[in-house]
């Protein structure tokens, strides 16, 4: 646990992968709170129980928009049984670490994905 | 790349004569001020030229000036200063203290710390644009009531306190009033004697001297309790071997700052004003803290549907530097408290940018942000799902 961010942290802040909406997304999912300072929605496109495309959109600090782009880049092509065992140790693992009061930044973003997982089921009935 | 300091409240670059001024006292005139050789008195000579470079800035005798490390150590000293002295004389005064909800950290902090220690301590609110109400403050004032400490200007949001008043009711009640005038050295012209003020703080690297170096103001007749024992030095009030080169800085800066007062406020203002002018072209834009009643170097802006640290970051990616009062910055994870105390919602808290000038600031530095901010919002609106447009 750095307090500072790591550089994958900063790359991801300035160049996020998947940012956007999908017009006719399968499932989305939106937490956080303004007054908290983070909001989150991603977006996915689902085929064969797999996450064909994810986008999403973040209000927040560097961590939150950086924890929301790799965690879509973690979980894209995955199946969605897989894509529901992300944690947040797993997303701030793989950006080589968060400090630790930025911790429930990467939190959201695994909520967000499980909540549009959910929100897929629950469309599609499954 | 280009870059653009705006980030000048938080703290400036040493001046060149300032620290040319200094040099000296590292190796050769090196002497502990309080030896009795020509070392010693050569150096002891140095910080008594800074002294009094320090009271005409002020206005104040130069026997009413103490150094210390800093505005933090200053605060520290005239509040717990006055409160120790009050309880150890059992003043029929009692314990209550008077300050604000926009002050500094070392003095909030200070005072919920004598909080604990059993004193009363009553928060002024502010208005909108962050002043204290003054007839508030008069009524706030009780027999039990010995300290009124109110800053002079505001850190974040560069409103100016009405100090003048709050001298004159402070006077009229007879209650000790310390403002912490670390952001307003320099920027205002400040008379400690006109202003009734007792008690004063400042910091040297607010006003281009080096960082680790302070002073307070303390009136003749103020008695204060010292926080740190020891040799004896400052009067009894500040024991510790004198930091020569770190005062001989901060007399030389307050000196420049003095000559330099008139000639820095216009320059400022006049690069403030075109900044406020540009920025608040971009949609959804706010400026924060009084409109006319404000440090003539500061800019406060909040952006709708973006969280200011990654503004921060992304100006920063630019050359530019700034900050920030959203939460997302501090570890606390809190809004600023003197966002909150203008009235701000955490949300719209967590959007703002504070803009700094300086003494080194160029018309130049002002375009290069003008131009770059709009993007750069723009970018953090179109990630932002509470930005619908």
């Amino acid at each position: 646990m750095k307090d500072i961010y790591t550089e994958k942290v900063l790359d991801h802040f300035r160049n996020p992968r998947n940012i956007g909406e999908i017009k006719d997304a399968d499932g989305i999912g939106t937490v956080g709170n303004p007054v908290c300072g983070d909001v989150m929605t991603i977006y996915i496109k689902v085929k064969n129980e797999k996450i064909e495309d994810i986008k999403f959109k973040t209000y927040g600090c560097a961590a939150a928009i950086a924890s929301s782009s790799i965690a879509t880049e973690m979980v894209k092509g995955k199946t969605l049984d897989e894509a529901l065992k992300l944690t947040r140790d797993d997303v701030a693992q793989e950006l080589g670490g968060l400090p630790t009061y930025k911790m429930h930044c990467s939190n959201l973003a695994a909520d967000a994905l499980r909540k549009a997982i959910k929100d897929y089921r629950k469309k599609s009935n499954k | 790349m280009k870059k653009v300091y705006m980030d000048y409240a938080s703290t400036t670059p040493v001046d060149k004569e300032v620290l040319k001024e200094m040099l000296p006292y590292f190796d050769k005139i090196f002497g502990n001020a309080s030896s009795i050789h020509s070392f010693g008195r050569k150096a002891f000579n140095s910080i008594e030229v800074a002294r009094e470079q320090v009271g005409n800035l002020l206005n104040a005798n130069p026997d009413e000036i103490i150094f210390t490390s800093g505005g933090t150590e200053s605060d520290n000293l005239a509040i717990k200063g006055v409160a120790f002295q009050n309880k150890k004389k059992r003043d029929t005064r009692g314990y209550h203290i008077i300050t604000s909800e926009v002050e500094h950290p070392a003095v909030l902090e200070t005072c919920k710390h004598l909080e604990k220690l059993g004193f009363n301590v009553k928060y002024l609110p502010v208005d909108k644009h962050g002043l204290i109400n003054i007839c508030d403050l008069e009524d706030a004032i009780s027999k039990d009531t010995f300290l009124v400490t109110i800053m002079f200007g505001n850190n974040e949001i560069g409103t100016i306190e009405p100090v003048e008043e709050i001298g004159k009711i402070t006077k009229k009640h007879d209650v000790i009033f310390h403002t912490d005038a670390v952001q307003a050295i320099g920027k205002v012209p400040l008379d400690v004697n006109k202003l009734n003020i007792d008690l004063l703080s400042i910091s040297s690297h607010k006003i281009y001297g080096p960082k680790g170096s302070g002073a307070l103001f303390v009136r003749k007749g103020v008695k204060l309790q010292t926080l740190a024992h020891g040799g004896g030095h400052e009067k009894g009030l500040r024991s510790s071997t004198h930091n020569t080169p770190g005062i001989v800085g901060l007399g030389k800066a307050c000196e420049l700052g003095k000559k330099r007062m008139s000639k820095d406020v216009a320059h400022l203002i006049s690069l403030r004003n075109k900044l406020i002018k540009e920025i608040k072209t971009i949609e959804q834009c706010y400026l924060n803290g009084h409109p006319e009643k404000r440090l003539a170097n500061n800019a406060h802006f909040r952006f709708i549907a973006i969280e200011g640290e990654s503004l921060n970051l992304m100006l920063d990616d630019k050359g530019i530097a700034a900050s920030t009062g959203s939460a997302c910055s501090s570890k606390k994870l809190q809004a600023s408290h003197v966002l909150l105390a203008i009235g701000l919602d955490p949300a719209e808290a967590h959007g703002s940018l504070r803009l700094t000038l300086g003494r080194m600031s160029t018309k130049e530095d002002v375009e290069y942000v003008a131009n770059v901010l709009p993007e750069v919002v723009q970018n953090l609106r179109n990630m932002s799902p509470l930005w619908n447009r």
